[in-house]
């Protein structure tokens, strides 16, 4: 199990993501955050404990709903912040936004605007570390129950399965593509019973408890490193609000106020505090003061987003070849 | 110079370039069997194993993509598929994805990565086996887009191709597998991008042609010969990047172009060059341009059908006297 530095660690990314998504939202509100923006909010404990548990080399495949993936990667929040404003500074010189943000080297092999798009990516990076490059290490590929009815997706575990490729596929079951509820859009009741169908061990999860990610992650991983293929990890777990900033249908339209205040209860956050507090691991004060720096971090981004420059208008046609 | 045949050409070349670089890996379906279907791959799985040389599952989708994956994390992916129409099963990952990258990244992610397609009419596999997309690559930013005739050209492009850090679609053509001719035996046999070939001078009237094309439009410039017709025959040989300069000195020349291609005729690569050319060198030209190319229709099963759909010497000649006014 985690030891007390791991379970701080993991509280502050979780922190580090709510804070700075939070931050967007109202950004969003003011028009200074444009176009699409899909939040993570609710859902941290799955990539946080992910990335906590993956080694140099290692990678993984975002989604539309990808800051938070990002900011575990160790995406720093100013070019972070700038890629929203659309600025020069940003990870992507302002030509991404939020659904492609790329960071090879941190292992992020991108956000991605179509779902279930990084699918196939997740398995041919991982072809390429385990029988290109033969490395032991290993891809997370993250995508949502909507992307678990793409016929790429199938196809992805097919080949990842056949080829023996290290690559964790984890569903991030929200229960909701956009308005409709997985009840009327997949046809088995929990998606990690599709793993069987390609051959490889699948479990479903609370996606909010990061001590069920560890040991599920951690049985995945073992499996993927050790060259014997690939696993499903289902995770259930919520997303608190719109499917976008302006889907004013998520509290009380197509989801009771009760679901999502029930859902509110279960933050993986609060739950996590809850644990290192009764647990002596940690005082109040402490996760305070991590509060407190994490929020000045996303501040000093806002800043730096406000105040840097637009990106030239000659940038237009570069970088469109190598 | 030995003379060999077009796909052997294609062999060598991933040969050569996997013997060079650890990172280049070639992977589609059925290409570790036979050479696959059309002996691409001879050979190459006892000499490189089958993790370098793999042979697919009928997934598009997941296999185009996962030579993107590849790519972006360090190897250098070449892709074959085995005809081109299946690459609708992918575009999400070409179009969407492996053509966006490096811009969406700010410059930030290489894709180093070869598509090999296989296309064209000729054999009466109707409409959903014997296509030509190079218009539609060339339409999508990100992608080069190459389109060799011969198999020189077919060895030293796809080394340039592999060689190139950009996403390339790299259209061979059914009907020239099996032509022969010289190729240079060099590892360094590269042919840059870009720099059109010119198969044929003259001083009439400049024809365009690509790929199978190219020996219609030859065969058509021979008849032309004998009656005193002197065609200029240029092989741009790369649609993306285009060798416009070249095309562009030899109207001024002649002042006359005929373009053709085996590419549907609305929005071609063809009409393309037909609006450049019009827009830099408009005082040079003496006539319309004139384009010969395959109908606005899905290609037809019968050889009848399929005959009169595809562009012939006859249609050719007849477009250059028309542009000479004959």
């Amino acid at each position: 199990m985690f030891r007390t530095d791991e379970v701080k660690e993991i509280y502050e990314m979780m922190v580090r993501m709510r804070f700075f998504e939070e931050e967007t939202l109202r950004l969003y509100n003011e028009a200074l955050v444009t176009g699409s923006l899909h939040p993570y909010i609710g859902e941290e404990a799955i990539a946080a404990t992910a990335t906590h548990l993956m080694k140099d080399g290692d990678m993984l495949t975002s989604t539309h709903r990808g800051l938070g993936h990002c900011i575990a990667c160790g995406v720093e929040f100013n070019p972070l912040m700038a890629e929203l404003f659309g600025k020069a500074t940003g990870i992507g010189g302002g030509k991404g936004g939020s659904m492609h943000i790329f960071d090879v080297e941190k292992g992020l092999l991108g956000t991605n605007g179509i779902v279930a798009g990084g699918t196939s990516i997740a398995v041919g990076a991982a072809l390429n570390l385990k029988d290109i490059k033969n490395t032991d290490n290993i891809v997370f590929c993250f995508f949502g129950e909507g992307a678990s009815n793409e016929g790429v997706t199938h196809e992805s575990m097919n080949l990842a399965s056949v080829w023996n490729l290290p690559v964790i596929f984890v569903c991030e079951n929200n229960m909701y593509q956009v308005f409709t509820h997985e009840e009327v859009s997949c046809s088995v009741e929990n998606i990690a019973e599709r793993a069987k169908g390609y051959s490889m061990p699948g479990v479903t999860i609370d996606g909010n408890d990061i001590f069920e990610l560890e040991k599920a992650y951690k049985k995945a991983i073992k499996r993927a490193r050790a060259g014997e293929g690939p696993s499903f990890v289902e995770c259930k777990t919520y997303r608190w609000g719109g499917h976008w900033p302006g889907d004013v249908h998520a509290y009380g339209g197509y989801r009771s106020t009760e679901e999502v205040d029930e859902w509110k209860r279960k933050c993986p956050i609060e739950r996590l505090g809850k644990h290192v507090i009764k647990n002596g691991l940690a005082a109040e004060k402490e996760l305070q003061e991590i509060k407190d720096k994490v929020s000045k971090e996303v501040d000093e981004s806002i800043s730096f987003a406000t105040n840097s420059p637009e990106p030239d208008v000659s940038e237009l046609m570069k970088h469109i070849f190598a | 110079m030995a003379k060999i045949k077009y796909s052997i050409a294609i062999r060598d070349a991933l040969a050569e370039e996997m013997r060079r670089d650890a990172d280049v890996f070639i992977m589609g379906e059925d290409i570790a069997s036979f050479g696959g279907v059309f002996g691409c791959t001879l050979n190459l799985p006892e000499e490189f194993g089958l993790k370098r040389v793999r042979s697919t599952p009928i997934s598009e989708a997941a296999f185009v993509g996962a030579g993107l994956g590849a790519s972006i994390s360090g190897a250098r992916a070449v892709v074959e598929l085995q005809y081109v129409d299946f690459i609708l099963c992918a575009m999400d990952q070409l179009v969407n994805q492996t053509a966006k990258i490096h811009y969406m990244s700010n410059g930030k992610v290489e894709v180093p990565y070869t598509l090999r397609v296989q296309q064209g009419c000729g054999r009466g596999n109707g409409a959903q086996h014997a296509q030509n997309f190079e218009s539609m690559f060339a339409n999508v930013p990100g992608l080069k887009v190459v389109c060799p005739a011969t198999p020189s050209d077919a060895k030293g492009l796809l080394k340039t191709a592999i060689r190139d850090n950009n996403p390339v679609v790299f259209c061979e053509h059914k009907m020239l597998y099996a032509t022969r001719g010289e190729v240079p035996e060099s590892d360094d046999f590269l042919i840059p991008f870009g720099v059109a070939d010119i198969k044929r001078p003259g001083k009439d009237a400049t024809v365009i042609a690509t790929s199978y094309m190219v020996g219609k439009a030859l065969e058509a410039a021979k008849k032309l010969e004998k009656e005193g017709i002197d065609v200029e025959l240029i092989d741009p040989r790369t649609i993306v990047p285009l060798d416009l300069e070249t095309i562009c000195k030899s109207v001024e020349k002649t002042g006359r172009l005929v373009i053709v291609h085996e590419t549907n005729e609305f929005g071609s690569f063809g009409a393309e060059i037909a609006f450049k050319v019009q827009s830099k060198v408009f005082n040079y030209l003496d006539a319309p341009i004139e384009r010969i190319c395959t109908s606005q229709v899905p290609m037809p099963y019968s050889r009848v059908l399929e005959d009169a759909n595809v562009p012939t010497p006859e249609r050719i000649i007849e477009a250059v006297k028309k542009v000479m006014y004959i």
